[in-house]
């Protein structure tokens, strides 16, 4: 037992040990790695597909892959409102990474930063659904900003008119489960498709307390609610408002009606 | 043969890491909303529990006694981190679900009991089958909560429709309660209750008798 305590034992015992451990943990990492990185593509993907409505039930990856060859992703910049596929490597080129860097970011101040994310990137990534004569289908647009406890992030697709919603998800959040995580819930979801996004050049889109009268006059821009769970359902209005605002897409979306992006 | 029998189902009821020693409560309230995940996270845990136990056995003569919680902890995280990598590669789905419950298992009181309890004194085979033993007892609670939980909360189980839900048009209205970490509490309560009127012998000596009242007086 002493011998074991001795000093150059103790030494050899946690230098051999922390080798055997790092090989052994490298080694799955490398090994595991390009297995990852097929799985987090196909998951963007799959929640880009969700959020425009065209995702299957039971879609394989193979089917995700194929639909997804339709879409065109370019890169826009927020200020001009104008693609900029050279500004930045798309393969390397991520947006939420971005928005923390001073050089690629601008702060918004209170009064702009209605989606509670402080920072916004200057390019962002969208994706267009073309059809085979290459006209524009539906325009698939990252959003994200704060609910209740979390930020959520998410995709909300527009069809050509780049007025009507086709669908809206979000891929990650931390609201609480079965009621503000009723974001998820398909029901809640498929009141987005159809509704429409401006009204006289105002985002007018938002959801409202209870359910929507459809014989109301303003229902075209209103969607239910999440029952019991009021800041969600204001961080989800405030988000969709914001990244469909002037400091958004709005500009984005004018020129593409344009012709002009 | 009997003694590996005995530590391989001892743990599942006789002597629950978590019914009797109130081990590893933490991941069993955050990951048993769902089954599917539950069933996830308890193989992880017990191949965490079982391999850890056997590598600590392996050394266990060598390992200085002034840094002997350090080279376990060296294992048990080298473990968790390949676990992770290999969910993250083959069940990204459910990985992400589980997110950081699966990191967590390198603190888990249970792991790192069975190391220091168990696999620092026995060979590497009776260690191995500890932790599968220990892992299974573990799993047993947890499932049984996740049913519950899953059942009960969302009327579904692995994710298949059980009671037909009144927003989908069914008639349940699902117990929202169920959903949220606390409710396990009471679920492990429960299971230990119920473990503790079957098996008597579980019951803890009580640690103090209250004492009875004194006699009310008339005011003087």
């Amino acid at each position: 037992m002493s011998s074991n305590d001795s000093t150059s034992k103790t030494l050899m015992v946690a230098l051999a040990l922390c080798i055997v451990c790092s090989v052994i943990v490298s080694g799955a990492a490398v090994i595991l790695k390009p297995i990852q990185e097929i799985n987090k593509t196909l998951d963007r993907k799959r929640n880009i597909l969700a959020a425009a409505g065209m995702l299957e039930k039971n879609a394989t990856a193979e089917d995700i892959n194929k639909q997804f060859s339709d879409i065109n992703t370019r890169v826009v910049d927020l200020n001009t409102g104008k693609f900029a596929d050279d500004a930045v490597d798309l393969a390397r080129y991520d947006p939420l990474k971005a928005a923390k860097d001073p050089d690629l970011s601008e702060a918004l101040t209170t009064k702009q930063d209605l989606a509670k994310i402080s920072r916004r990137e200057q390019y962002a990534v969208v994706y267009l659904v073309e059809n085979p004569q290459g006209d524009i289908e539906k325009v698939i647009l990252p959003i994200r900003g704060y609910g209740l406890w979390s930020t959520l992030y998410g995709f909300i697709a527009l069809e050509s008119d780049g007025n009507t919603i086709a669908g809206l998800g979000f891929y990650e959040h931390g609201e609480t489960p079965g009621l503000g995580g009723e974001v998820d819930n398909p029901r809640w979801k498929a009141f987005w498709p159809g509704k429409q996004v401006y009204r006289d050049g105002e985002v007018e889109i938002g959801l409202v307390k209870g359910s929507v009268d459809p014989a109301d006059v303003d229902a075209p821009w209103e969607v239910d609610g999440l029952a019991g769970a009021t800041l969600t359902s204001k961080g989800v209005t405030n988000l969709v408002h914001f990244w469909l605002g002037k400091n958004g897409f709005e500009p984005f979306l004018n020129n593409l009606q344009a012709g002009d992006a | 043969m009997q003694a590996i029998k005995e530590t391989l189902t001892g743990p599942i009821f006789k002597n629950n890491p978590i019914a009797l020693q109130i081990l590893g409560v933490c991941s069993a309230l955050a990951v048993t909303s769902s089954m599917k995940v539950t069933l996830v996270m308890c193989v992880a845990l017990t191949l965490v529990t079982a391999f850890s136990g056997m590598f600590i056995s392996i050394i266990r003569a060598h390992i200085p006694s002034s840094i002997r919680i350090i080279v376990q902890m060296v294992i048990i995280a080298s473990l968790v981190i390949v676990v992770d990598q290999f969910l993250k590669a083959y069940a990204f789905g459910i990985s992400k679900q589980l997110s950081v419950f699966v990191g967590l298992i390198i603190t888990n009181c249970i792991v790192m009991g069975r190391a220091e309890a168990f696999a620092m004194k026995n060979p590497p085979m009776a260690s191995f089958v500890d932790g599968i033993g220990n892992g299974l007892g573990y799993s047993v609670v947890l499932i049984s909560v996740a049913f519950v939980r899953e059942v009960l909360g969302s009327g579904k189980l692995m994710g298949f429709e059980v009671l037909p839900l009144v927003t989908d048009g069914g008639w349940y209205v699902p117990n929202g309660l169920l959903l949220l970490p606390p409710s396990a509490f009471f679920l492990i309560g429960g299971f230990i209750w119920v473990l503790r009127s079957v098996r008597k012998d579980q019951v803890e000596a009580t640690e103090f008798k209250l004492a009875s009242h004194a006699p009310v007086r008339e005011g003087v």
